[in-house]
């Protein structure tokens, strides 16, 4: 008996030695590839039991927190702005993934960051994961006053500081609250979310980074520094008093707005607006306005802002094209054609103007900080691009002021009392529609803090009768005041 | 005799030290379950101590006792075991593992009891047909209206009244302890054989009549209480017994040949059957359904493990379906990694080893094959789950003995410990009688 009795015992451990080769191969050799299985829901909620740092304004507003819950993740992400800061903050969801600064700065604000790990034996066996607070460039009032002013129009307003590249605010009508996205339920989430994704208007889309539009006349600003830095023209260049130039390699012609007949010197035609002149630039330029251009990040690299996903890159008349296709180099000069743009990257066409050709990266993030308070990163402002020499931007310093100050100036609507703004106007053509009012500007003018660009999408309530002067001037005036004169004048 | 008495208390000395060690494990588990959550010690961690360390000692002076020369390690691994099983259910569910202490320290009480009543195994020989009838009787009771329970598709379960408990675990006892009597008595006549079939012989109808009862017992089971693990474990154990007890490797065939017919019918029959075949075979298209969940939960949780693991409530095994009874290997898996697993694999196969080395060395048959049996089972019983949480053999829902939560296993496990001690203190004191 003790015979079959030892054979029956080797063959139980027999199979307790397959046991030990199966956990071998399944926790050593396979790991990795479940632990990297995206069906594996822990790989989507390990950063979701742990606590995150706030997400705030550089004035103090809170976008994002972490609040105790109730079901095994233990936190809840929730946005007490909601929409007004969804495009920024993004938002944190086991379903969708994380986006914007959720995803952009998730390590910080877990407090993967070494530099938030604790540095004594206290800290790590301290019960609470270091969270990192991220401080963001933008503030509540800006933000505010950037919605109030598009007053539910359609429509973006970005704002940059000047010397760091800084986003003040960044506001895209209609925005989305982030909160139901971050619900622990799944079936709730993905509702919520094919619900957005099926309105008309797409409030989920952050206009005002990731939407390109023709930039109409605001891009003469782009126009008008190519130009002069190549010397092709100067302020007092003089240009024909014409109503409409003809477009070359076709039998089209260029008009000027409302068919009006204007010219005479660069100065002039910058603050009118006058097309033909501008188009006669682009046309003299041919390949070199789309070099130029390049310099201000068209047809290049997008912004490389810290969200996530990016910003959209902006087109324009592309580089070798000139000699088959001159009429989109006349159409490009005055922003039709092909060209289409950000109105972010145009927010950054004026802050270079603003900063004597230089634009800074835009962010943001302003600084990071431990849960005690203390700063353990600051965003270290960096020139992203320089795209036209001082000199140039001082003359489009002083035409942008024209177009505000000088009583035929197209954009005077953007006054406002005891501040110098500079600006450009901008009316662009799409088809399917009622034009886009483009403002472009920067305040004060004399030495600049600020540069917005604000688009109305189909010129809002205007309609066909919409203007950059009329529609979009005016926010950007509502917004420059709030910013400069504090809000009780706003 | 003097030489005697001093092994044995060698070896109850050597189950209080290791005793310790067991004691040590488990509270270290739960001091770090509770760091887990917070820098503070867990209240209750003072009663915890008290408790464990009396239960342990109660355990221990009873075989100081009541089997002095048995053998040191069964009761410190069966304790650490315990011990380990009992963190992860507290880990996983508070509520669970406040009735699991309640149910170690029933098992305990079953312990103590079983020493008390064996004093002699050769006594149960007595009782063999008596144990076959109570087996049945208990094998059918949650096929019973108004006692039975049907619960996650098994019909397993019996009430009284607020008290629910799986008849399935005393039964498996229980016919361990039929089928060592019956083999005891018939295993020459089966072993001998009285008629031919050209080269193979075999015993008369009658001697293999319980083997074909045994066997429709286990599909009867199968069928209507839709209890795959124990269906396989009761065949499994008797067709390995009969061997034993005969040394006819005939037998194993033949069993292997019965079981390969029940398992194909059961494929065709059987929806759960087939659903569970075809979880084993490739669970990756049914990831979110009944055949394929679990068992991926499984695996993501073994993976999510690795090498030295999550830590004690560090993971989220959470995710994993019945991580508390069928399941917990995956548990413990996630939070302690492949050497937590290892070392608890080789817990058990000290165990077993003890068991078979009990066996061989009883001087009585009976004993041989009740102390075979009784391993067998933890053996296998060990085999079943872990090879199917892990995907080694297709998913049967048994407990981990001595881990899972579940108090009718933990009482048999308890009550198969105290039998497999007193053999072993059989094996020193009793005089080999032919």
């Amino acid at each position: 008996m003790n015979h079959a009795i030892r054979r029956v015992g080797v063959v139980v451990v027999l199979l307790f030695v397959a046991i030990v080769a199966q956990l071998t191969y399944l926790q050593l050799v396979r790991a990795n590839p479940l632990n990297r299985d995206p069906h594996n829901i822990r790989v989507v909620t390990r950063d979701f039991v742990r606590e995150r740092g706030d997400i705030i304004t550089s004035d103090g507003a809170v976008l994002a927190r972490s609040i105790p819950a109730k079901d095994q993740l233990k936190f809840q992400r929730t946005y007490p702005l909601g929409a007004l800061f969804g495009h920024i903050t993004g938002y944190q969801s086991i379903t969708l993934g994380n986006t914007g600064v959720e995803r952009e700065y998730d390590s910080e604000l877990l407090g993967r960051d070494i530099r938030l790990q604790g540095h004594s034996l206290a800290d790590l066996l301290n019960s609470h994961n270091p969270t990192g607070t991220v401080v963001l460039t933008l503030t509540r009032t800006a933000q505010e006053a950037a919605k109030a002013a598009l007053h539910g129009r359609r429509g973006s307003v970005v704002v940059l500081d000047v010397k760091t590249g800084g986003i003040v605010a960044s506001y895209s009508e209609p925005s989305f609250d982030p909160t139901p996205l971050a619900s622990h339920d799944t079936t709730a989430v993905q509702k919520y979310f094919t619900a957005l994704e099926a309105l008309p208007l797409h409030p989920d889309l952050p206009r005002a980074y990731r939407e390109r539009y023709p930039a109409g006349s605001t891009f003469k600003v782009l126009t008008t520094a190519v130009g002069l830095d190549t010397g092709v023209v100067n302020p007092t260049s003089p240009f024909p008093r014409v109503t409409n130039i003809p477009l070359p390699q076709s039998n089209k012609t260029l008009s000027n707005f409302g068919h009006e007949r204007c010219g005479g010197t660069l100065a002039e035609s910058f603050t009118v607006s006058c097309n033909t002149t501008f188009a006669r630039i682009g046309l003299t330029l041919g390949d070199r306005l789309a070099t130029g251009i390049t310099a201000f990040g068209i047809n290049a690299p997008a912004p490389p802002i810290d969200l996530s996903p990016g910003a959209a890159g902006s087109v324009g008349p592309k580089f070798g094209t000139f000699s088959t296709n001159q009429p989109f180099f006349a159409l490009g000069a005055i922003g039709q054609g092909d060209v289409a743009v950000t109105p972010l990257q145009m927010a950054l066409v004026a802050e270079s103007v603003a900063d004597n050709g230089v634009i800074m990266v835009p962010h943001v993030m302003s600084e990071i900080r431990a849960s005690d308070g203390t700063v353990v990163r600051r965003y270290h402002a960096s020139v992203w691009r320089r795209t036209m020499t001082p000199g140039t931007a001082a003359i489009l310093n002083e035409f942008m002021r024209s177009v505000v100050a000088s009583p035929n100036g197209t954009g005077t609507a953007a006054r406002i009392p005891g501040i110098t703004v500079a600006g450009k106007t901008g009316t662009a053509e799409a088809p399917g529609g009622a034009p886009h009012a483009w403002f472009i500007a920067f305040a004060p003018a004399e030495a600049p803090k600020y540069a917005i660009a604000v688009l109305v999408e189909r010129g809002g309530d205007a309609g066909s009768e919409a203007t950059g002067g009329r529609v979009a001037a005016p926010v950007a005036a509502q917004v420059l005041t709030a910013l400069l004169k504090g809000p009780a004048s706003g | 005799m003097i030489s005697v008495v001093t092994a044995g208390r060698k070896r109850r000395n050597t189950e209080l030290g290791l005793g310790f060690l067991a004691v040590v494990v488990t509270i270290g588990g739960y001091i770090l379950l509770a760091l887990a959550n917070g820098p503070t010690l867990p209240p209750d961690l003072g009663a915890l101590l008290a408790g464990i360390v009396g239960l342990y000692v109660i355990a221990h002076l009873a075989v100081r006792r009541l089997a002095p020369h048995a053998d040191g390690t069964l009761l410190p691994l069966a304790a650490v075991l315990n011990g380990i099983g009992f963190v992860t259910i507290t880990r996983l569910d508070r509520n669970l593992a406040r009735i699991q202490s309640i149910w170690s320290a029933v098992g305990v009480a079953a312990f103590v009891l079983t020493l008390l009543a064996v004093r002699r195994v050769r006594t149960l020989e007595r009782y063999t047909y008596t144990f076959a009838l109570a087996a049945l009787g208990l094998l059918l009771v949650p096929l019973v209206p108004h006692l039975g329970l049907t619960v996650n598709g098994a019909r397993i379960w019996a009430h009284l009244g607020p008290l629910h408990f799986q008849p399935g675990e005393p039964a498996k006892v229980l016919w361990v302890a039929f089928f060592a009597g019956y083999l005891t008595q018939k295993r020459e006549l089966l072993s001998a054989g009285s008629r031919s079939i050209g080269r193979l012989r075999l015993p008369a109808a009658r001697h293999l009549g319980p083997l074909l009862v045994t066997w429709g017992v286990s599909i009867l089971v199968l069928v209507f209480e839709r209890d795959l693990g124990s269906s396989l474990l009761f065949f499994a154990v008797f067709a390995s017994m009969l061997y034993m007890a005969t040394e006819r490797s005939a037998y194993l065939l033949g069993s292997l040949a019965l079981f390969s017919a029940g398992a194909v019918t059961a494929y065709h029959l059987f929806g759960h059957v087939r659903d569970r075949v075809q979880g084993w075979l490739n669970p990756w298209p049914y990831r979110t359904g009944p055949k394929g969940y679990q068992i991926i939960q499984s695996w993501y949780a073994f993976a999510a493990g690795g090498v030295y693991g999550k830590g004690i409530g560090l993971g989220i095994p959470d995710r994993i379906p019945y991580a508390s009874t069928d399941f917990i290997f995956a548990a413990i898996g996630e939070e302690l990694g492949l050497i937590g697993t290892l070392a608890i694999v080789a817990c058990f196969l000290l165990l077993v080893g003890s068991g078979y080395r009990i066996a061989v060395e009883s001087p009585r048959p009976f004993s041989k094959l009740f102390a075979a049996g009784l391993t067998t089972i933890l053996g296998l019983q060990t085999f079943i789950i872990i090879g199917g949480v892990t995907r080694m053999i297709p998913l049967t829902g048994i407990t981990l003995p001595f881990v899972s939560y579940g108090g009718s296993s933990l009482v048999a496990n308890f009550v198969i410990l105290a039998l497999l001690l007193r053999m072993s203190d059989e094996c020193v004191t009793d005089e080999p009688a032919r």
